[in-house]
């Protein structure tokens, strides 16, 4: 089943350019003419040419990052609670971590590759092959939040809910708190894999592949964060 | 340099798109006004019928059984009804006044404007920001319309109280949970604006705003948001740990073997210091994001109407920087009564005195910028002049509370009450009124009567003063604070008159804002037509007409060539250089 949305994708694009919809030349080499604009320039210059173009696409790299700034601060909110709720009271009690959560680790950690094998694919032009890698990424993506429902029901079936201990309120709550992180990182990429399916990936667009391939990252860096927290703390 | 090109946009044309899910950041700035204003009416109105009830408790008014058939039964007030009233004055005053107005207000317009940009950098999160706002207040104001009220638990929901259910009084069921969502939904609202303000100030400056020709105006939304940002992303995250110990039995915050109301709670081992600390690591920094920008209001008012550059322009951007950053290291001063360790105290302590020094930077500086300026008294001058008075009153008192010994003492009295009055709500509020006076012009296109302002003025700064400086008087004489009513204590007594007085100031202030509202909706459609600079000051939004085309600048793209207070320069032709000028405009000399 799984692969079934890769197929798709090698039929599609040929076909779609077959019809000569709106893709000049070769497969392989159309996609980003003119290259995307520099993200630089920084302080002070403003505007950014006459379109606004580069203005508009460091202001979404910027806004990524203070976006960043803010998940990072609410996952230290969260953190300072687990240390000062465990450290606090003597009720806690360690919490076996369910093992699927290793595999989905290992899913989430192959998604964030398979997304910047994409974009290099894309910065040397080579649409097919970003297509290929990021729809595998994305479907990578869904899957670790399958796997993670998985997670919530093994330990629901030993019994373990939210309530059950403080150590597993916090388990909840976080994977909850990411995976609400990974449902907004997953929705950018299957944006940016539609628009790549359907040929309209042009250079206005390269601005979102690279702030959800970067957002994903970060998530991605989110989750072996908390998992260190729960081995080391949990 | 590249040539400016012309590029005009045109507004939408569209009822819908223009006005209410309007993208274009003016609108989206008015209408957060307007839900500023909504709000301070129902606020104020709260705090009349608190101060109603401190000196009439025993009166019945027939209205109130109508009102609150529970909460006020026969017409008497409950304690738990005021109490509710209080929890909802604070709330609604802190996140959809001080916080929205000043900022989300003012700064949406203008912030754009000012550094030379179209539009902000995001406009469809920015009118998801303002229609997300809309929402949390909706949810709040719902809370007076569920079973059992609005919470009880103040603005601050310090558990076990917020945390416990509908067991430890009305309000605390439903009311408190509304309460936490509509947060919760401000939260994400807030964040969304942080990120536009941020982003836009980074990247869509035009050509020639460098950092240092910022108007401080810009500096403050600037920082504003940056505080904005990191503190609602910690508060996002306590709320969540305090819905979940209300709704999903986890124990965040709520300690073991906690009896309420003669129950016995199923929760163990939480600590309600936890929320405490969560909720002053926002709540410190909140006092600066509804004070900072008044403070940039003051500055570009204080130059501007004193025609002379703001003193120390650099010092002030540093001192912006370092209270923002400051801001951060205190918060631990609003928890001297908690049992923390003295040692700890006195850290917070110090940085708390730290935080005096770049206060007193931007209070020397203003007075500097004042100083043999050829003062022009406008109402908005004025404005800004009460908001320098009131911050250094309000501060001073703040160099009181900020000792862990006398906060002991003080902490749950009116003395913390007058204090944070004077400088979080008052002064901002001056803050407000002075971006009023000053902008009306170019948001409304029409004058604000100076007559009627100036009126309001005198009226507003010596109510306001009357209400809130026998609060200090009140906090050393021992008046306890939240108590809905004195009269069973001997020793509160004679401190009864104090509050009679403080009543009627209440009364009188709140009339004298009939004078505001009725100039400000008189003036947008008959006041005086507003020319392009009224008030010849230098910054971009002047060199637009009032108001503003679609696209700010009419597809021009401006560039600058001067700092932001080039007032009474030597050899210009006029007694301001516009940021716009051309750069050898003062060479005649």
């Amino acid at each position: 089943m799984g692969h079934s949305p890769l197929l798709v994708t090698y039929h599609l694009s040929p076909i779609t350019y077959d019809r000569g919809l709106n893709m000049p030349s070769s497969i392989t080499s159309d996609i980003i003419k003119p290259p995307a604009p520099p993200f630089g320039g920084g302080f002070g210059g403003g505007g950014g040419g006459p379109d606004g173009r580069g203005a508009s696409r460091r202001a979404s790299m910027t806004g990524l990052m203070v976006l960043l700034a803010a998940t990072t601060m609410a996952f230290a909110a969260f953190t300072s609670a687990f240390v000062v709720r465990r450290g606090i009271s003597n009720d806690w009690v360690a919490l076996p971590l369910p093992p699927i959560v290793w595999a989905n680790t290992a899913i989430l950690l192959g998604s964030s590759l398979l997304l910047e094998l994409a974009r290099r694919s894309l910065k040397t032009g080579r649409r097919t092959g970003f297509n290929r890698y990021w729809t595998a990424g994305t479907v990578l993506g869904a899957l670790f939040l399958v796997g993670q429902a998985l997670a919530w029901l093994q330990l629901n079936k030993e019994g373990i809910f939210v309530a059950t201990n403080p150590s597993s309120s916090f388990f909840y709550l976080l994977t909850a708190a990411h995976g609400l992180h990974i449902v907004g990182g997953l929705s950018a990429l299957v944006y940016v894999d539609v628009q790549a399916l359907r040929l309209r990936l042009g250079p206005g667009k390269r601005t979102a592949v690279d702030v959800s391939a970067i957002f994903w990252h970060f998530v991605d860096g989110l989750w072996l964060y908390l998992m260190a927290l729960f081995l080391v703390w949990g | 340099m590249s040539a400016p090109v012309v590029h005009a946009h045109h507004a939408p044309e569209g009822f819908i798109r223009k006005y209410v899910f309007s993208l274009d950041h003016k609108v989206i700035g008015i209408q957060y006004y307007f839900l500023a204003l909504f709000s301070v009416l129902v606020g104020m109105s709260l705090s009349l019928l608190m101060r109603f009830h401190m000196v009439h408790p025993d009166a019945k008014v027939s209205w109130f059984a109508t009102l609150w058939p529970t909460a006020a039964q026969g017409g008497i007030m409950t304690p738990e009804l005021y109490l509710s009233l209080m929890t909802m004055h604070g709330t609604i005053m802190v996140f959809f006044v001080l916080t929205t107005a000043p900022q989300s207000g003012f700064g949406n317009y203008f912030l754009p404007l000012q550094i030379g940009a179209e539009d902000m950098a995001f406009p469809v999160l920015n009118m998801l920001s303002f229609w997300t706002t809309f929402v949390a207040l909706a949810v709040m104001v719902a809370a007076f319309f569920v079973e059992g009220g609005p919470p009880l638990s103040g603005w601050t929901s310090y558990p076990p109280l917020s945390a416990v259910g509908a067991v430890s009084g009305p309000g605390e069921g439903l009311g408190q949970t509304l309460w936490i969502v509509s947060i919760a939904i401000f939260c994400g609202a807030s964040l969304m604006g942080a990120i536009n303000f941020i982003a836009t100030l980074i990247d869509l400056r035009c050509q020639g705003m460098s950092l240092m020709r910022l108007p401080l105006t810009c500096w403050t939304w600037f920082v504003t948001a940056i505080l904005g940002l990191l503190g609602f992303a910690v508060l996002l995250a306590a709320g969540v740990l305090l819905i979940l110990d209300r709704s999903a039995g986890t124990s965040f915050f709520v300690p073991g073997g906690l009896m309420v109301s003669d129950q016995i709670l199923n929760h163990k081992g939480g600590s309600p210091l936890l929320w405490q600390h969560l909720f002053w690591f926002f709540g410190h920094p909140e006092v600066y994001i509804a004070i900072l920008p008044g403070m940039g209001v003051t500055s570009q008012l204080l130059a501007t109407f004193a025609r002379k550059a703001v003193y120390g322009y650099r010092a002030m951007v540093y001192a912006i920087l370092s209270i923002g950053f400051l801001g951060f290291l205190v918060w631990g001063h609003h928890m001297f009564m908690s049992g923390m360790s003295p040692y700890s105290a006195i850290a917070f302590s110090v940085l708390t005195m730290a935080i005096g020094v770049p206060s007193a930077i931007k209070t020397f500086n203003w007075i500097g910028t004042l100083w043999g300026g050829k003062i022009r008294f406008t109402t908005a001058m004025m404005f800004a002049l009460g908001f320098v008075s009131l911050f250094v009153t309000g501060g001073l008192s703040g160099i009181f509370l900020g000792q862990p010994a006398l906060d002991l003492y003080f902490h749950d009295t009116y003395f913390v009450v007058g204090h944070f009055h004077m400088i979080m709500g008052v002064a901002s509020i001056f803050g407000m009124f002075a971006g009023t006076f000053y902008w009306f012009p170019k948001m409304f296109g029409r004058m604000l009567n100076e007559t009627l302002g100036k009126i309001h003025f005198y009226a507003t700064f010596l109510g306001v003063y009357a209400i809130f400086t026998p609060m200090h008087y009140l906090g050393i004489a021992g008046n306890p604070r939240r108590y809905s009513d004195f009269t069973n204590f001997d020793f509160l007594g004679k401190l009864l008159p104090v509050h009679t007085f403080m009543t009627h100031a209440a009364y009188f202030t709140a009339a004298a804002q009939i004078l505001f509202f009725f100039n400000l909706f008189w003036s947008m459609k008959y006041g005086k037509k507003a020319p392009i600079n009224p008030w010849d000051a230098t910054t971009l939004e002047w060199t637009v007409s009032s108001p503003p085309p679609f696209d700010n600048f009419g597809g021009q793209h401006p560039v600058v060539n001067h700092g932001p207070y080039e007032y009474s320069v030597p050899g210009a032709p006029r007694d301001f250089i516009m940021q716009t000028d051309p750069v050898d405009v003062a060479h005649a000399e």
